[in-house]
């Protein structure tokens, strides 16, 4: 890590410094005709930089973040998996970077052939015929799924069916998709042993339902294995079920959706399929549903034709929920990188995400209290023991100590049904030996929260800068440099 | 396996220290019933060689436009960006991070994201703005929501000029909040907003420049907006700023925009980004992540992402977004290249961009007189709207003799616009030439003279 | 032991009657749990609130909750300083930092409530 402050950009901008420059440009010239009014009198105070000096200052900020390419990143459920470098290679190349999207289609034919097989390989691996790449990540996929379920209650007349039930484990984004949707949230409970408590379900189904979305393997990274009778009770309250799968790498290869009843769901493509996470995007959230849904898919979709691949739109298509056509140039990763695994790599994907976990989870659970201590899938959650607690020692203290020890902390204070949980989701693409330095800092932890050591609080101590002071950054905010 | 380090006897190691005999074992909580039984109908593996030929050969059959005289628009454009962005880009510390929760380990991407959204306030011309959506048309349907919440109005009004693509996602998200979109229609290529815009309506939406190229009168959003207490959002072509004043400068509540010409490739249409940008007032209303700075235990400078009780993650079905990332990746592209192109620069690139769309006006309605400036009258930027007098017909003879001629150009509006038979739009940049002009006008002159002798 | 001198409702507000009007607040254990506040949304003066429903919002860092009325009535007077001098709701919950009067029908307006004892249970079941 680089301990050494950098300026902000506009703190080493200095008149009349130049990076990027052309030729030929005359402010008069290309003056005639505009309106005064619409005329501005100076340029946008940007920054004024040579290029070595961005060079130096981008550089260096990179070298204040933690990432795959440096450190263990077990963040659960966001599936920080190694981002493999062929694909961004291929991604760099001009046949594709340079493409405009509104090229006809007899010019993109290679991307054309892209998106199709991608269609018909995720179709294959979630057993849901009908495939979407159009939505830009997956919390836009859920929301377009809701949208598709929303015409198809039109459709079916059933307008009034307007509540969608969530069990109380789901990511926020699950709740917040469906307010978007025009729907109703009802919380379902999770039941002792982590999983949707059925009675509860049983208990809320009736005419006023629209569906369920369930996250499976669900945020505690247990497998709900009472999902095909819950899609069968949904289902015959005349509801359909939307699956989140954000942690279908657990499950790629080894059980598909479509096959227990699922009848939507998106997958992160930025999660499950190893594009690269790119300090919070993009991402790409295709949705695959049921065939009797297809037609009401977002536009376009990929078809073919007898002259070749053409972008059509659905009969009854929800419409649009961004510009052209997807998140093509991540779609063109995850499409290099299923043809790099083939079936058996995918489904190899999943045998070890689960071992690792499992692994962690076995190595972690004398030393943490695991509150669902059966085998899990790709992540486990754990949380401090309550002499822990009494020494004074919070999950937040565990993931400041981890970074002091140059790990990346996993997902904490979620799943919020666990109070003070800590997720790790180790992914297949990680070592034994890495996973043995991290269960030994782990248990390092645990022994310093045990005896109530000093250095939990006051963690971490060797990184640019220490704990941040985040009630100022809300009550004092400055969001900007020029507006102070 | 690719990706995978673990050896056949790591694995068999790592089970027997958990007590497990098989992977198998450990997918016992998945009923053996709903288990797949064979292996997926997924192609076998191919090496890194086999794949990097295959994508080669895939990519064989694309033309790509950007590679070669570029005239297309509507919305993406041709744009040149330094050779430093696609490398600072590529460096795995940025590459392969993810959102920065924890700030200690995340100065990084935090920092830039602050200069970020610092610039792009400083381009739209407003106080705040947020760390990037995921692109223009999503952003502008993120904004009509925002200003119905903070108005409470159930009604927007859209110019027709707002692209095509980015009208319809707001008929999407809108549709289903109940909140009726009502298009104030083009008149000679300038919106008219008529008498639409009433007390009813909670936000007035125009694009600057619009869809045609043609410069939109911002004045005119701004006092339809007061008149009606709803909120003016403007959706900016954010290099447009090098020339024309800032939206937020001219009294905009909200701007947004795609941020592509800004150092995105073209993508085949994306990933891009979009920008977000308004009023610190309406902080606590502003969809997508937001970085602020703040002070660590030492008194240091530190930055932190900030208002997360704004977010889904915490305020659930309550949220003012369900939009959990940024374009993080595309959007450091964005920062780094407004840092690159400078006060200096950005003008260039805005005047370079509109000098070249006068010539390109200039010389295709010289070479022949079956094509004229569609709104004549009008101002545009670095696009313009055309007139065949032959028609959609006649437009398209002029693609293809511009494809046989290795020209990548014409976006045919009809298709969006079904009264504007014959219409189409051409963009330039400042990777337009001179004799990319030259050449497109021959075609043109060629093309149309068929026709006249047809 | 939190004051005896007034009621409390499930979800951690307090109700102190003096005539036809009722003081509300947030109790020191809704607070603690929270953690540092950063802000506090208030209705204006004139609004209806019934009891159980939210009339306000309180936000930590990490952390957003609903402030719930513990009566029937019309709000007559707001603690219009508050949001500004979170301070006093932090460390004062149950004096400085009142939230909002509510004109109710009479004493009944309380009925129904909690009272301090009661109230001790559901901080003990929740801890």
């Amino acid at each position: 890590m680089n301990l050494t402050p950098v300026p902000l950009l506009f703190e080493d901008s200095r008149p009349g410094r130049r990076c990027t420059q052309f030729a030929g440009a005359d402010r008069a010239a290309a003056s005639v005709g505009l309106p005064t009014s619409e005329l501005r009198d100076t340029p946008p105070a940007l920054p004024e930089m040579a290029e070595q000096d961005l060079l130096r200052h981008f550089t260096r900020l990179s070298q204040k973040n933690y990432a795959i390419s440096t450190q263990f990143y077990p963040l659960g459920s966001c599936t920080m998996k190694y981002n493999p470098q062929v694909n961004e290679a291929i991604a760099m190349q001009p046949g594709w970077a340079h493409l405009h999207p509104l090229q006809d289609a007899g010019e993109v034919q290679g991307a054309l052939k892209v998106m199709h097989q991608l269609q018909a390989d995720l179709a294959e691996c979630t057993g849901l015929s009908a495939v979407t790449l159009h939505p830009a990540a997956g919390a836009q996929g859920e929301l377009t799924a809701l949208m598709v379920l929303r015409a198809w209650l039109a459709d079916q007349d059933q307008p009034d069916r307007r509540t969608v039930l969530i069990p109380d484990s789901a990511h926020g984004t699950n709740p917040a998709s469906c307010t978007l949707a025009g729907f109703e949230v009802q919380s379902l409970k999770t039941g002792p042993d982590g999983l949707t408590d059925m009675e509860d379900l049983k208990s809320k189904l009736g005419p006023h339902i629209a569906g369920l979305m369930v996250t499976n393997p669900n945020t505690i990274g247990l497998f709900e294995e009472n999902i095909a009778e819950i899609c069968r009770l949904v289902h015959e309250a005349g509801g359909r079920v939307y699956m989140d799968g954000a942690n279908f790498n657990a499950i790629m290869g080894v059980a598909k959706p479509g096959d227990f009843g699922i009848d939507m769901m998106h997958l992160n493509l930025h999660k499950t399929f190893s594009t690269p996470h790119g300090g919070g995007g993009p991402g790409a959230g295709p949705i695959c549903v049921t065939e009797d849904l297809r037609k009401y898919l977002p536009a376009p979709q990929v078809v073919e034709q007898a002259d070749g691949y053409a972008l059509e739109v659905p009969s009854h298509s929800i419409g649009r929920v961004r510009g052209y056509h997807g998140n093509f140039m991540v779609l063109l990763r995850a499409y290099a990188y299923i043809k790099r695994l083939g079936a058996e790599g995918l489904r190899r994907v999943a045998e070890n995400a689960v071992l690792n976990a499992n692994y962690l989870r076995v190595k972690l659970r004398g030393h943490w209290r695991v509150p669902f201590d059966g085998i899990c899938m790709h992540e486990f959650v754990a949380r401090p023991t309550k002499e822990m607690k009494a020494q004074g020692v919070h999950t937040l203290d565990i993931a400041k100590r981890l970074i002091e020890l140059n790990f990346h902390p996993p997902t904490v204070y979620f799943p919020l049904v666990v109070s003070e949980a800590i997720m790790a989701e180790p992914t297949e693409t990680e070592s034994k030996e890495t996973l043995d330095t991290y269960v030994e800092a782990m248990i390092q932890i645990a022994e310093e929260a045990l005896r109530g050591d000093e250095a939990l609080h006051l963690a971490p101590r060797n990184t640019p800068v220490s704990r941040v002071d985040e009630a100022r950054a809300v009550k004092d905010p400055k969001l900007c440099f020029v507006c102070g | 396996m690719p990706y995978i380090p673990n050896s056949d006897a790591d694995r068999a190691a790592m089970l027997t220290e958990i007590g497990f005999n098989s992977v198998d074992e450990l997918f016992a909580p998945i009923p053996k019933d709903i288990q797949v039984k064979g292996p997926m109908a997924i192609e076998p593996g191919l090496t890194e060689l086999d794949l990097r030929e295959h994508m080669a050969e895939l990519a064989s059959w694309n033309r790509p436009a950007g590679t070669r005289p570029c005239f297309l628009g509507g919305g993406t454009y041709n744009h040149d960006w330094p050779a430093l962005v696609d490398h600072l880009q590529s460096r795995t510390e940025f590459l392969t991070a993810y959102t920065p929760y924890q700030p200690e380990c995340s100065q990084g991407t935090l920092q830039w994201i602050y200069e970020f959204q610092s610039m792009i306030a400083e381009l739209a011309g407003c106080e705040i703005a947020n760390a990037s959506m995921y692109d223009g048309a999503s952003a502008g349907a993120e904004a009509v929501l925002m200003a119905s919440n903070i108005k409470r109005r159930k009604k927007v009004v859209v110019s027709a000029g707002l692209h095509p693509d980015a009208r319809h996602t707001i008929q999407t998200y809108l549709k289903h909040v109940e909140i009726e979109v009502v298009e104030a229609p083009l008149v000679d290529g300038v919106t008219d907003w008529g008498d639409l815009v009433d007390k009813d309506c909670a936000a007035v939406l125009v694009q600057q420049p619009n869809f045609f190229g043609v410069i939109e009168d911002l004045d005119q959003l701004t006092a339809q907006a007061k008149q009606a207490d709803a909120l003016s959002i403007c959706s900016l072509y954010p290099v447009s700023t090098g020339l024309l004043r800032s939206p937020g400068k001219a009294g905009v509540d909200i701007v947004v925009g795609d941020g592509q010409s800004l150092g995105v490739p073209m993508g085949y249409g994306g990933p891009h980004f979009g920008f977000f940008a308004t009023s610190q007032k309406y902080v606590r209303q502003l969809p997508g992540r937001l970085v602020g700075e703040s002070l660590d235990t030492e008194g240091r400078r530190a930055y932190t992402l900030t208002f997360a009780t704004r977010e889904q993650h915490i305020r659930r079905e309550k949220a003012t977004s369900n939009i959990c990332t940024n374009n993080a990746l595309i959007a450091l592209r964005g920062c780094i290249h407004m840092a690159a192109l400078g006060p200096q620069g950005i003008e260039e690139v805005a005047c370079l961009s509109r000098q070249n769309a006068l010539a390109l006006s200039e010389a295709l309605t010289s070479a022949s007189d079956s094509v004229q400036l569609a709104f004549p009258e009008r101002a545009f930027f670095n696009e313009v709207a055309f007139r065949a007098t032959g028609g959609d017909a006649a437009v398209l003879r002029f693609k293809n003799a511009l494809a046989a001629a290795g020209i990548a150009g014409v976006i045919s509006v009809s298709q969006w616009y079904a009264d504007m038979d014959g219409v189409f739009t051409l963009a330039c940049t400042e990777k337009t030439r001179p004799q990319h002009i030259e050449r497109l006008a021959q075609v043109a002159a060629e093309t149309f003279q068929m026709e006249v002798a047809l | 032991m939190r004051p005896s001198d007034r009621s409390y409702l499930d979800s951690h507000e307090w109700a102190q009657l003096d005539g036809d009007v009722v003081t509300v607040g947030i109790t020191d254990f809704a607070i603690e749990q929270l953690g540092e506040l950063v802000y506090l949304d208030l209705p204006s003066t004139g609004t209806a609130v019934s009891r159980g429903n939210s009339f306000g919002e309180v936000e930590s860092v990490k952390a957003v909750s609903d402030v719930n009325s513990p009566v029937d009535g019309e709000i007559v007077e707001v603690n219009e300083a508050l949001p500004d001098s979170l301070d006093s709701l932090q460390n004062d919950p149950f004096a400085g930092g009142w939230l909002i009067k509510v004109k109710v029908s009479g004493a009944a307006a309380l009925d129904g409530l909690k009272d301090a004892a009661a109230y001790e249970d559901i901080v003990a079941s929740e801890s």
